[in-house]
This record gives C-alpha cells, sequence and structure tokens, in this order.
C-alpha cells in the first residue's frame, strides 16, 4: 500500500466516525468535551452553527452517529451523542448575545416556502449577510413538520418556538399562514432567489375495500397528528389501530394512548427489526403498552353502517429469493379481524407539488420529483433551490439542515456573481494535544461505563397529559459520565516514520492491538497479517512511508480508542496526539478567498 | 507457597454500576496510594481477540502498566513473555516470577498479573528461585534478571543455578548499562564501546551466553528484544524445557545506551545480527507445518513432549555441539557480531530435583507423617552409615 496521505481533508475526518455519519458533519467529540468541563453555553453555540437546531434535534434526531459511533465497536452500546446535544441545550445559559446580528441589507431578497427545518437553516445562513429572507408557511408558527408532527410528549412548543426564533430574529420575515399556491407568482415578485422547503407534506392512501364507507374513524397519520398538535382533535376512540412501521406510526400510537385510546395496536406488514422506526421508538411504543404486531397485511376496512368495527389482515412470512431479496408471501394461516374503533394510517409520507405550474422551468423526473443537483441543490430553474423532504423525498430533520446549509451557499455564490458548482475546500485545523510527559490537553482515560439511560417521567403521569415531555434529559451528573465515554476520536494518531526507531514500545502498550510492523503489501494481504482481526474494510488502514528495516508500521484505525498511550510510550515523539477541526463551508463562512490548506 | 491461590480475573466483567459522576475520571478499582500521572491501560480489549485453550486472550496475561521509560526494550521483552505463556495456555496461578534489583527486575510486575511473584535482593533471584523450586517442584519458574543483577552483584549466584540445574526459565535482559544508576558501563558491556558521554570501555565484558554454556546449562539462546518473532518462541521453547535454561537478551537502554559507539544500540544489534537458526514451538497435536524446505528443519522432541522445530539459517551450525557452540560465540564475537538463536539444547537434560532424587510431591505439600516418619526409620538410616 501506498503511505496514507493523511492531509487529505477526508482521512481524519472519516476517523471521527460519529462527524463523518452526521450530514451536517457536526464536530461532535468537539462539543462532548465541553459538556464534560462543564461548557454548556459553548458545546450548544458549536452545535447551532452546525446542525442549528440542538435542543430539537437533541430531542427528535435519527442519529445517524451513533451507530456509526466507534464506542458500538468496542463495547455494546455508542455514547448517547444525541441526548447529550440536549444537555448542552438544557443547561446552557442566554446565548442570545452570541448569536449572529443581521447583516446591513445587500439589497437581495429570497423567498424560502416552507417555514421547516430546511428554510429555517438557509434564513439562518443567509440573514447575517445581509439577504431580506422571506418564509412563507401555511401554519402560523414556525417550524413545519417539527412543530405539526412530532408530538409534544417529545418535543416541546417551548423548545421549538426557542431555537426559531433564534432565526426568525435575525431579521427573517416570517409570514405565517400564508401557504404558497402559485410558484408562477412567487416568480413574479422579482425575488433574487427562490428556496423550496415545503416537505414531504402529504400522507400516503391506504385504498383497501371499506376505505370511503367507513372514512369517519380513518385518518391518515400526519394530519391527524397536525390536527393534534393544533388542537383540533383531542380524543379518539377507545380500541386504536395504527397501520405503520416508521416513526410516524410510533408517534401516532403514542398521541393516541394519551387521548382515550386503551387498547392501541401498531400493526405492519414487515418484520419487527425490518421496520423503518427507530429502535428507541419501538421502545417507547412498546414501554407505553403499545403491543406490535409484525407479518400481518391489512387487505379490508370492516364496516357496520357507516361505522369501523374493525380491520382485517392477511397473515404473510418473509421469503428470502436467491439474491437475498425478501419477498413476503401468504402463510396460508387464516384471516384475521382485528376490532377497533379508529384506524390511523401511517404507511408513508409523499410529495407533492401541485401549486408548481408546468411553465416555471422547474422540470419534475418520472417519480414526479424535482430534478435537483445534489451538491447545489438547483432545481432545472437557476433561481429555484429545493431542500429537505422537498428535494428527495422523505428524510429526517438532520437532513434537512444540511441541505439547507448547502443550498444557503449556493444562493449566497449565485447571487455573488459566482460559479455555484464551485465549493471552496473546507478548513481544517490539525494541532497537537501534548502538554508534558504523559498529560494530554484532553482526558484521555478511558471510562468503562457501560452507556447511561435518560430517565423517563412516570409513565402513569406521562400517559395522563398530552403535553408532558416524557424524556426527562441527562441530569448533570449523568451527563458528565456519558460525556466521558467518548472516546475523543477527533484526537488523531499521528505517526512520523523518520522519528521511528522500531522499539515496539506503541505495538506492546496499544490496548487495542491496532499497531503493526510488518511488511508492506496490497491491503487485502496486509490486512491479513495484522497484529488483531481486521473484519471493518471501511475502516482505514494507516500506513506509513518505509522504516529502517524496510518494514512499514500498518495502525487499523477500527477500534483504537484514542487514549494516547501510544504516544505516552514512544521514546522519539514518532507518535502523537493531534486534534483534528474541520470547519464545513457555509454560506458566510469567513475568509472565503483565503487559500485553504487541506491539512 | 501454599494458601496463594491468585484469583483469574476476567477483565472484562461489567464493573460496578456507577449512578452518573461527580468528577470527570476513570474508577480505579481498590487501588488506592500513589498513582502514576499517566493513565492506567484501558481494560477494553480488541473485540476479535484470539483465546487460547483456557479461554483467555494475550491480554489476560497482562500485569501493571510498565513504568520504565519510553521505548525500553525490557517492555518489549514483557510483551514477549506474555505472548509466551498465552500461546503455550499457561495458568497464570502455575508461574513464579521471581527478580533481583534493577530496571529489569521491575518487569515481572508488568506481565503475569495473577502469578505469585518475588522481588528479591539484588543479584539474589537465583538463591530465591532455587529455593523455592526445592519447596514447589510443580510451578514454572521464570527467572528476570539483568546485566547488573546477574553479571555483576549476582554473578556467583547465576553461576551457580546453572551449574545445579535448577528447573526455570532465566532471562536476563542485557542492555550493558546502569540505567538506574544513569549510565555507566555494566559488566556486559563490550570492549571499546562508547558511553552517551564518549567514554570508552576498557573492561573486558563478560559474556552470559557463553559462561552459560561452559557451566553445563541445557538450553541457551540468545535473542534481541527489537525481533519478537525469534524472541517469543524462543521463551515459550525455554519455559517447556526441563533443566536450567538460560535466554540472553540483549535489549536497548534508550535512555542511556542507544547512541552511535554503543553495541547495544537499536541499530548496532540489528546490524550485526547474526541468526543462527529460526524456532517454530510445537506443542500437542500441531503437524509440523510442510512450508520447510526439506534438510533445513531439524525437529528436537524435549522431554514433555513439546517439539522445537529449527529452520536452519546457518547449515553448519548444530545446536547439539556444546563445545562447536562455544567456539563459534567466540569466533564470531571477535568479528563484531551477535550470534542469536537457540544456540545450545539437550533435550534429555535432567534437573535438580532427579540429582537429589526427590520425591514427585512437592515438599511443601508433604505431611508431617511423610516429613517425620519416626524414631525407627532415623535408627535404620543411622544404622545404613556406620
Amino acid at each position: 500500500m501506498k503511505p496514507t496521505d493523511i492531509s487529505a481533508p477526508d482521512y481524519f475526518h472519516k476517523v471521527v466516525d460519529c462527524q463523518w455519519a452526521c450530514p451536517a458533519h457536526t464536530p461532535v467529540p468537539e462539543y462532548i468535551r465541553l459538556i464534560a468541563e462543564g461548557r454548556y453555553s459553548d458545546a450548544y453555540m458549536i452545535n447551532w452553527q452546525s446542525n442549528v437546531f440542538p435542543g430539537i434535534l437533541g430531542r427528535t434526531c435519527d442519529r445517524p452517529c451513533e451507530p456509526a459511533c466507534r464506542r458500538g465497536r468496542v463495547e455494546d452500546n455508542p455514547v448517547a451523542i444525541c441526548r447529550l446535544k440536549r444537555v448542552a441545550a438544557d443547561f446552557k445559559d442566554d446565548i442570545k448575545h452570541r448569536l449572529p446580528k443581521p447583516g446591513p441589507n445587500n439589497g437581495k431578497r429570497v423567498a424560502l416556502v416552507g417555514g421547516g427545518p430546511a428554510s429555517l437553516a438557509v434564513a439562518r445562513d443567509l440573514a447575517p449577510l445581509g439577504y431580506h429572507c422571506t418564509v412563507f408557511d401555511g401554519d402560523p408558527k414556525a417550524g413545519g413538520m417539527m412543530r405539526s408532527q412530532i408530538p409534544k410528549f417529545r418535543l416541546p412548543d417551548s423548545v421549538i418556538d426557542e431555537e426559531t426564533d433564534y432565526i426568525l430574529n435575525l431579521g427573517v420575515e416570517f409570514k405565517g399562514g400564508q401557504r404558497v399556491d402559485s410558484l408562477k407568482q412567487l416568480l413574479a415578485e422579482n425575488y433574487d432567489a427562490i428556496f423550496v422547503g415545503s416537505g414531504a407534506p402529504r400522507g400516503r392512501e391506504l385504498d383497501i375495500p371499506g376505505r370511503k364507507e367507513a372514512a369517519a374513524n380513518i385518518h391518515i397519520g400526519i394530519e391527524w397528528l397536525a390536527n393534534v398538535s393544533f388542537g383540533h382533535v383531542d380524543k379518539i376512540g377507545r380500541r386504536v389501530i395504527v397501520l405503520g412501521g416508521g416513526n410516524t406510526a410510533m408517534d401516532c400510537c403514542r398521541t393516541a394512548r394519551r387521548l382515550g385510546g386503551e387498547s392501541v395496536k401498531v400493526i405492519v406488514r414487515s418484520g419487527f427489526e425490518e421496520m423503518k422506526a427507530s429502535p428507541w421508538e419501538k421502545e417507547d411504543a412498546l414501554h407505553e403498552d403499545i403491543p406490535i404486531l409484525n407479518y400481518m397485511v391489512p387487505v379490508a376496512f370492516k364496516h357496520v353502517a357507516g361505522k369501523l368495527i374493525g380491520v382485517t389482515f392477511q397473515k404473510v412470512k418473509a421469503e428470502y429469493d436467491a439474491k437475498g431479496r425478501r419477498n413476503l408471501v401468504p402463510s396460508g394461516e387464516p384471516d384475521e379481524t382485528v376490532p377497533c374503533d379508529d384506524v390511523l394510517v401511517a404507511v408513508g409520507q409523499e410529495n407533492a407539488f401541485p401549486w408548481i405550474e408546468a411553465d416555471c422551468g422547474i422540470e419534475f423526473d418520472k417519480w414526479h420529483m424535482p430534478k435537483v443537483d445534489p451538491k447545489t441543490f438547483v432545481s432545472t430553474n437557476p433561481k429555484v433551490f429545493f431542500g429537505g423532504d422537498a428535494a428527495f423525498g422523505p428524510k429526517n430533520i438532520i437532513w434537512a439542515v444540511a441541505h439547507g446549509h448547502d443550498a444557503a451557499l449556493s444562493i449566497h455564490r449565485l447571487l455573488s456573481g459566482e460559479d455555484i458548482n464551485e465549493r471552496p475546500l473546507p478548513e481544517v485545523h490539525v494541532s497537537s494535544q501534548k502538554m508534558g510527559i504523559h498529560e494530554w490537553s484532553y482526558d484521555n482515560d478511558i471510562s468503562a461505563d457501560k452507556r447511561f439511560k435518560v430517565p423517563h417521567r412516570d409513565k402513569v403521569v406521562a400517559l395522563k397529559d398530552i403535553r408532558a415531555e416524557v424524556e426527562l434529559g441527562y441530569d448533570l451528573k449523568l451527563a458528565l459520565g456519558e460525556a466521558q465515554r467518548c472516546l475523543n476520536c477527533d484526537v488523531q494518531t499521528v505517526f512520523s516514520a523518520p522519528l521511528c526507531i522500531e522499539c515496539d514500545a506503541c505495538v506492546d502498550i496499544c490496548p487495542m492491538d491496532c499497531i503493526s510492523f510488518t511488511e508492506n503489501g496490497e491491503e487485502d494481504d496486509l490486512r491479513q497479517r495484522l497484529k488483531a482481526p481486521s473484519p471493518h474494510h471501511d475502516q482505514a488502514l494507516y500506513v506509513s512511508g518505509d522504516l529502517k528495516t524496510g518494514r512499514v508500521m500498518v495502525k487499523d484505525e477500527d477500534v483504537c480508542l484514542h487514549c494516547g498511550l501510544c504516544a505516552e510510550r514512544c521514546p522519539t515523539g514518532a507518535w502523537d496526539m493531534q486534534k483534528y477541526l474541520i470547519d464545513m463551508v457555509q454560506a458566510g463562512s469567513t475568509c472565503q478567498s483565503k487559500a485553504r490548506s487541506a491539512a | 507457597m501454599p494458601g496463594l491461590v491468585p484469583g483469574i480475573h476476567d477483565f472484562l466483567s461489567p464493573g460496578q454500576d456507577v449512578v452518573g459522576r461527580d468528577k470527570p475520571g476513570h474508577d480505579v478499582a481498590g487501588s488506592a496510594g500513589a498513582v502514576m500521572t499517566y493513565i492506567a491501560k484501558p481494560k477494553f480489549h480488541h473485540p476479535g481477540l484470539k483465546k487460547n485453550e483456557l479461554g483467555y486472550t494475550h491480554r489476560d496475561y497482562e500485569g501493571k502498566i510498565s513504568t520504565l521509560c519510553a521505548g525500553c526494550g525490557h517492555d518489549s521483552i514483557t510483551a514477549s513473555i506474555i505472548e509466551a505463556c498465552y500461546e503455550l495456555s499457561i495458568e497464570p496461578h502455575r508461574v513464579a516470577k521471581i527478580s533481583g534489583i534493577g530496571c529489569s527486575s521491575k518487569t515481572p510486575d508488568y506481565f503475569l498479573g495473577n502469578s505469585h511473584g518475588f522481588n528479591s535482593v539484588h543479584g539474589r533471584m537465583p538463591s530465591v528461585l532455587t529455593g523455592a523450586n526445592l519447596a514447589n517442584r510443580d510451578l514454572i519458574y521464570l527467572g528476570v534478571s539483568g546485566d547488573g543483577d546477574s553479571a555483576s552483584i549476582g554473578f556467583g549466584q547465576f553461576a551457580h543455578s546453572i551449574r545445579r540445574a535448577v528447573n526455570m526459565t532465566y532471562i536476563v535482559e542485557n542492555n550493558g548499562v546502569y540505567g538506574l544508576t544513569k549510565g555507566q558501563f555494566s559488566a556486559t558491556a563490550d570492549r571499546g564501546s562508547k558511553s552517551k558521554k564518549g567514554v570508552t570501555n576498557t573492561d573486558n565484558a563478560i559474556d552470559l551466553v557463553a559462561i552459560a554454556l561452559q557451566l553445563g546449562a541445557t538450553f541457551v539462546a540468545r535473542s534481541f528484544s527489537g525481533d519478537k518473532t525469534q524472541l517469543v518462541p524462543l521463551i515459550a521453547a525455554a519455559i517447556r524445557h526441563k533443566g536450567a535454561s538460560f535466554i540472553d537478551v540483549i535489549s536497548p537502554c534508550i535512555a542511556f545506551n542507544n547512541h552511535a559507539g554503543s553495541t547495544k544500540s537499536f541499530d548496532y544489534v540489528r546490524e550485526h545480527n547474526d541468526a543462527v537458526n529460526r524456532l517454530d514451538v510445537l506443542v500437542g497435536r500441531d503437524p509440523i507445518s510442510v512450508d520447510y524446505a526439506p534438510g533445513t528443519v531439524q525437529v528436537v522432541e524435549q522431554h514433555d513432549g513439546s517439539r522445537l522445530a529449527l529452520r536452519k539459517l546457518d547449515a553448519d551450525y548444530d545446536p547439539h555441539d556444546r563445545l562447536g557452540a562455544m567456539t563459534f560465540l567466540q569466533k564470531h564475537a571477535a568479528k563484531g557480531q551477535i550470534v542469536t538463536g537457540l544456540l545450545y539444547v539437550d533435550p534429555d537434560a535432567e534437573d535438580l530435583h532427579t540429582h537429589l532424587d526427590t520425591v514427585e510431591t512437592p515438599l511443601n505439600t508433604l505431611d508431617e507423617q511423610a516429613l517425620c516418619p519416626g524414631s525407627a526409620v532415623l535408627d535404620k538410616i543411622n544404622a545404613s552409615l556406620r
């Protein structure tokens, strides 16, 4: 293998698994260290800069970071990254004075369609640069699906108000209750750019016999959740069936439990493991005495005199073909009718753009989705950008934020007369963390603690009040314990071949057997000859140049604890622990013109 | 050593649950008192580590974290002992590790944390080991010493334990320098080699391998801390050898003896290393690998059934020829070369207990009846001597 080029910005970024997995590339270990130091406001600001909604995401994020967390490969569970984000939000001081100020008006106007996370992220990035941002939303308050679809017992209004206000107070004009019905009309208002962040607002229908006849007791999940959120619905029948296996289904069933649903069941086509809902959301539903029934396909709504009395299901089983693809085939058992009073249909969401006229210059693909450039988020109309669920279909908040940053950068470059396809490189800082002999700027003593559970409100109390937040969040003691579990993967092991005398001290001390000195070879061959098995080929091998004996140093990044013992035991300083920080480029990143060194 | 039954700990057993934390850091299990400024080695280990026949990983054979200087060759010897014991699936509680004084003699603290240990007086490891061995012949004896401990203050002790054929593995961690007193030449420093300050050594060196051969050691080897592929099998073979096994391991002192002009530096040893053979230790049913070209491998069966497959690097070298080995060593030493490998082995060696005709039962477990058979037996013995 060729010597690893650690100056490539992505090399060390990938070692910070959580940050690499995060669509917004939030510097996770950096903010977790700040939490451990008690610097909650600083931790919050790092999050705010990167993911815009730390308090909201700290309660609702889909957490792509956690399955990626190195700790999950070292022991049973990853660090509770998401809930530590909430800690930063819960325990910060007043940070308003640290927020940017509205920039001096630059004369450019940007319209944002939809008041959800994507549009707000765009506005957050553009308003301080002097753009006049106008956000349109059909709902009276900003937040989009974060406000309308996520139940209050998971995400209180106060948190949404706080974090949307931080953005609106940057001089962003919010036109609540003004749904955009015509893009053509909006284009005619001569905005310099338009961003469409209108989400995936339509719940998918379930067209099976009885749907029309029993319509009074069959509700589309996201619409029903919005009605609950805005107070239009405050009760449901005693026996409720929720159809669907995603997170919306989990929100529906738990909401139903709080509105009079005594016997609430989630019934899903697929098996339990393949359900789209996050594991912790399934857990929370089960905890609230909601059974999840699998491998049952709804075939008919049963009704008597216009009144829903139950749903009939066909039993299926999973079969796998030669290519490993799953097919659901009838199991041969008799159909089963489950009696109920109400049904909530949460079988997916769809995009809908009835308000975009054919002659607006926006082309759609065969799935009726707008053609959007995945890097710049521009549509086929150079002034119109898409982001969030509106761009590529339903994902989650953190993706919407990431899209927003990229779209804002495009808009900024477009309106500054620059090529939107040229994306400036992120700025990377790498600096030694050595403070003295055996002394590092970070706490390298690896905690053996297991993942700490987030305290929950007592179930009886929680089920009585639909606005009572179920998760109470970590207290400071728990937060510190959990923060200490972070392995500081951003503090990188950096090796200098010319300094190495091949004494083996690093090999001998490494608790994870990450380091080998061996003859060079092709990657597949090298992976066979390392000191410990190397099963994760997506994890890089760090290979040095040739050493004096003709061998090379090979470090498998896979399960490195970043404890720094290799550097502590190295007599020549050939190993050093260096902190890697990457500043993702956002619209308005300072020193845009400065020549960027990659590392 | 009856009564001492060290437990074997599962390092990854779940710790005490903690309910949050008041301060950052780590729960130090039961250790009070002085703590070094650096951290304990984390208990986490690679999830794919192989286990030996006893279900232990090599991490289970570790001791405390080393307090030696960073990069010390001794730490690599420690790692090699750990590896050898892991590979042999040795039960840690069946090992007694005994040492004297010096950097080398600190190392038993850093391996086999669940074994018996005795850190004795300077140079007196051999007699303490001999005594322990006489009292309990059932343990595996690992004597760890240095060039100061064995070639200076303990030279006589070293000599007598070898000539008595105590069943042990005697390892000298040889750096040619008194590290703890800041780098004076030791008795194994070569004549003409230079100290870190530039002083030339005018005294002749003691070659412990030559002495061990002359005094009748039945397993003699030399190796280098920077070459674990050679060292680990040598230690394993020595442990399986019945009789006095002696291994001289050149172990560079990073702080005081790793400069140009030293003959015990990493660079010098790598340049002048003349390995006569490479060793594979085969225990149990392991078949001999078919990778060897015919005629290049010599298989030596030891007393306990273990087999040593010696891959010859020097076609003329015969590890069964004590006299030849001594000549070979002297010739190469004169050329400035360091001969390493398994230099001599007598697979049918006897040990001290055989010579003394002691009972198979360890003496420390004999009951009073066996030890004091009564006046009638005494009379009989006395009569036989008249």
